[in-house]
Formats: C-alpha cells, sequence, structure tokens
C-alpha cells in the first residue's frame, strides 16, 4: 500500500509530509510527488492544500495532465482521496479568493469568505476549536465529538449537497470543517498540526 | 467555539535553548526537540521558537532545528528571529516551520510581507511588533529592540494588516523581562484596530496576567517564557486557571 502526497509546489507541506511519515512508520509508503504516473499507480492520494484557492487551482493546473489524473483517481477508480485546507476547498465548482475560479467540482458548492460580522470575528479564524460530527465518518472513527482541531484560514466551504458534509465548527456560523463523500474525505482544519487527535484521524485515513 | 491560546516561547541560540525549561529532569537541557516536545505533550497551544544567535556563520543552525523540531511536534510552529527575505522565509516553511514571525525586515521593508502573504499565505506570515511608549504613543523598535524607527505602533499594525500579515506578536518593549504584566493598552488598542488576531507578549509575572491579556488586552492568544520555563506554572495549570475565568481554552 502506498500513500501519495501530491506536491504541487503550493504552500507549505513539510508538516503534512511529516505527520504522515510518523503515522506510517516505515510500514507503509508515503510518497511526495508532482509525477501524474506516480499518483496514477497510488493507492490513496492526499491533496494539501495553502495560499489562496486561487493560487492552489493555478498551481494545480500548471502541472500538465495532473487534473485530469485526479478526476480519474477520484470519479472513476473511485480510490479514497483526503484534501486539506484548500485542498478540500478545491473540491467545490467554484471560489471567489481573488478572484472567480472555478474549482475540481467533485462535490457541488462554493468557497466564500467567511462573514466577520463586521469585525467582530477576526480573520483568519486562527487557532483551535471543537468539530461538531454530524455523520459517522471513517475517518472519525475513533474520534469524539468536540475534539479540538487546529484551524487558520479565511474561506469556507458551502456544499449543496448538505449530505456530505461530516462535521461543522462554530466561528462566526456554524460552517463545514469536514466532508464526506464516497471516496472523497476533505478537512479544513489541520489534522497534521492537530496533535495526537489529528494523527489519529489520519491513521484512520491510512487504514481506511 | 474558538480557543484562546498558550503560547510557550523558547529562544534559540546557535542550535541551542539558551531560555527554557529548566526544572524538569531533562536529557539535555539544550536540545530544542526535547523542550517543545515536552510543553506540545503538556498542552501548549502552539510552539514559539525566536533565533536569537547573533553571528551570520551559524545562522543555518535554526533550520537544523526547525526540521528535527517538526518531525517530532505535531502542533503548530512559529519561528520568528532574523528572518530578513521572502527566501528566509521559505526556507524555514519547507523545513517544517508552520508560520515565520518577521520584525525588523517588516519595518525596513513592509514589502517582504506583501510578497511573502501573497506567495505562502497570510496564514503563515506573523508581524512582530517591538513597541515602547513614549507619551501617549507608542514606537516601534528594531533590531531586537536596540533601534527606535520612531514609526507609530497603531498605525504600523494597520498598514501590516493591510499587506498582508495573518497575525501580530505584539511586546511591550517596556514590560518586557519585568513580570509585572502584559501592556493591556497596547494590546487593546491595537487589537481593536485591526480584524487580524493578536498574540500578546512582554511581561507574563503570573496568571492573572494571561487572563487580562486575553480579556482585556483583547489577544487571541498569550505568549510567555519564564514562568514556565522556571516552573512557576505549568501550560496544564494556566489553562485551568484560564477556564475558571471564563475563558475557553483547549483542554
Amino acid at each position: 500500500m502506498n500513500v501519495t502526497i501530491v506536491d504541487y509546489k503550493s504552500g507549505n507541506i513539510s508538516s503534512v509530509i511529516n505527520s504522515f511519515k510518523e503515522v506510517a512508520d516505515n510500514k507503509i509508503i508515503i510518497e511526495v510527488t508532482s509525477d501524474v504516473g506516480k499518483i496514477k499507480s497510488a493507492d490513496k492520494v492526499v491533496l494539501p492544500g495553502q495560499g489562496s484557492f486561487k493560487s492552489c487551482v493555478d498551481a494545480l493546473q500548471s502541472i500538465n495532465g495532473l487534473v485530469d489524473c485526479l478526476n480519474d483517481f477520484v470519479m472513476n477508480k473511485k480510490k479514497p482521496l483526503l484534501g486539506i485546507c484548500v485542498g478540500l476547498q478545491m473540491f467545490a465548482d467554484v471560489g471567489y479568493e481573488e478572484s472567480e475560479t472555478k474549482g475540481l467540482g467533485w462535490i457541488s458548492g462554493k468557497v466564500t469568505k467567511i462573514d466577520n460580522q463586521n469585525g467582530k470575528y477576526k480573520l483568519p479564524h486562527i487557532g483551535w476549536n471543537q468539530i461538531n460530527i454530524v455523520k459517522g465518518s471513517k475517518i472519525f472513527k475513533d474520534i469524539k465529538d468536540k475534539s479540538h482541531m487546529y484551524f487558520v484560514h479565511s474561506y469556507e466551504f458551502v456544499p449543496t449537497d448538505k449530505n456530505s458534509i461530516s462535521a461543522t465548527t462554530d466561528y462566526s456560523s456554524k460552517h463545514v470543517c469536514a466532508v464526506e463523500k464516497e471516496n472523497i474525505f476533505g478537512t479544513q482544519f489541520h489534522p497534521e498540526k492537530s496533535d495526537k487527535t489529528g494523527l489519529k484521524i489520519i491513521d484512520n485515513f491510512i487504514n481506511l | 467555539m474558538l480557543k484562546n491560546r498558550i503560547i510557550p516561547c523558547l529562544d534559540v541560540k546557535n542550535g541551542r535553548v539558551v531560555k527554557g525549561i529548566n526544572f524538569v529532569d531533562l536529557k539535555d537541557a539544550g536540545d530544542p526537540v526535547e523542550q517543545a516536545k515536552i510543553y506540545s505533550d503538556g498542552g501548549a497551544d502552539e510552539i514559539c521558537f525566536l533565533d536569537i544567535t547573533a553571528s551570520n556563520e551559524n545562522r543555518d543552525t535554526i533550520y537544523e532545528v526547525v526540521e528535527n523540531t517538526s518531525k517530532k511536534c505535531f502542533v503548530p510552529l512559529t519561528v520568528g528571529g532574523g528572518v530578513r527575505s521572502v527566501d528566509d522565509i521559505n526556507k524555514l516553511l519547507n523545513c517544517g516551520a508552520d508560520k515565520v514571525s518577521i520584525n525588523t525586515a517588516a519595518v525596513e521593508n513592509s514589502k517582504v510581507v506583501v510578497d511573502s502573504s501573497k506567495k505562502f499565505g497570510s496564514q503563515c506570515i506573523v508581524v512582530a511588533i517591538d513597541a515602547k511608549k513614549k507619551g501617549d504613543k507608542w514606537e516601534v523598535f528594531t533590531h531586537g529592540g536596540r533601534n527606535n524607527s520612531g514609526i507609530d505602533a497603531l498605525e504600523y499594525a494597520k498598514k501590516m494588516e493591510d499587506s498582508g500579515a495573518g497575525e501580530l506578536l505584539v511586546t511591550s518593549m517596556d514590560r518586557d523581562g519585568t513580570q509585572v504584566g502584559y501592556d493591556i493598552e497596547l494590546m487593546s488598542r491595537i487589537s481593536s484596530k485591526v480584524n487580524i488576531p493578536l498574540i500578546a507578549s512582554g511581561g507574563v509575572g503570573n496568571l492573572d496576567h494571561l487572563v487580562e491579556g486575553i480579556k482585556s488586552g483583547k489577544a487571541s492568544a498569550v505568549l510567555a517564557a519564564s514562568i514556565f520555563h522556571y516552573g512557576k506554572y505549568s501550560v496544564k495549570e494556566a489553562k485551568q486557571y484560564l477556564e475558571s475565568k471564563g475563558i475557553p481554552v483547549r483542554t
């Protein structure tokens, strides 16, 4: 079994790599690559994402064949993929950070800025917040409702298909912080920075 | 509900901790990885390294420290001290820092903040402001507090937000090392002026100071060094105290 972290030169993925390697403990191969051929043959894919929605989509598209490869992996092969932060946001049809940008369209919906209610809520939403688990998700095995996770973002994913929502968190409103749709998993929070609970989520994904 | 964060700060020089925990039975009190791990296991919400390496030839030591720490600590790691350029930020992030704090370089040239936040995202750019009271204003100091830029701290804070900073780490130079508490007025004035989170720093001597920093200073996070290093309080005790005062913390 191998888990492949997509390195598409968008932001800092060292923490993601370190956490997956820690959990894998040399028993499972963790690949880090932008090589489309290698991603094609992966058993599981992790799609991180930092920076803006637009910069991440642009970076994905700048690698020849990568978007097609990911589409095939998720939609045809139906293999498990975990999106983290902007990695999750890109599941949407469209994002509005910087400018209107088309997303991957795997889970219909949009990505919009968190309403700061005229300055009542500081943005980015940085720090530890509790998650409200709204449906049993495979990656939440042994994760307690109201667990603390580390967040850092200013935009939120608003899916039209509410059944895809697996957890929400309270900041300005109850916004979506985890999704699961068949083989597609995503977390708005950073499991790689969420201490032991976060590592457990990574462990759950690796052992799906 | 978003929790207020407690951030222990470790001073690192030439790759070794010079101001850090000195009360527990450490195998190697100078090992940054071991110290960071003790704090993260003890419930610290984030770890901050301040690199105070003076000589240029030893500057690279911080990269190794960050790399080793990020392999063992799975809470956010903020690194500051001597960060001069987008390239420095890039190197720190690649080594596993989650956030980089910029001080002097941001005062000298705000383009570093603009460029780095565009390149890496605001979420990893912290601007550190060292401020000292002068009359009814505060002025921004650089070079570890040695030089007065003469710039108004409140206006500067706003400018840094507009330049793309994701957070502000505000240290009162008047209070730093005094243990008499944060400069609450400075914190609350800056926090009210900007819409990004503020980390309060400088002057913590007891747990009530942490409470004041959050309640009156309107800080999202509180940074402290000596009260934790010298065993006066543990992070856990600090959190219990904050919770008893109605402040939401991660427990």
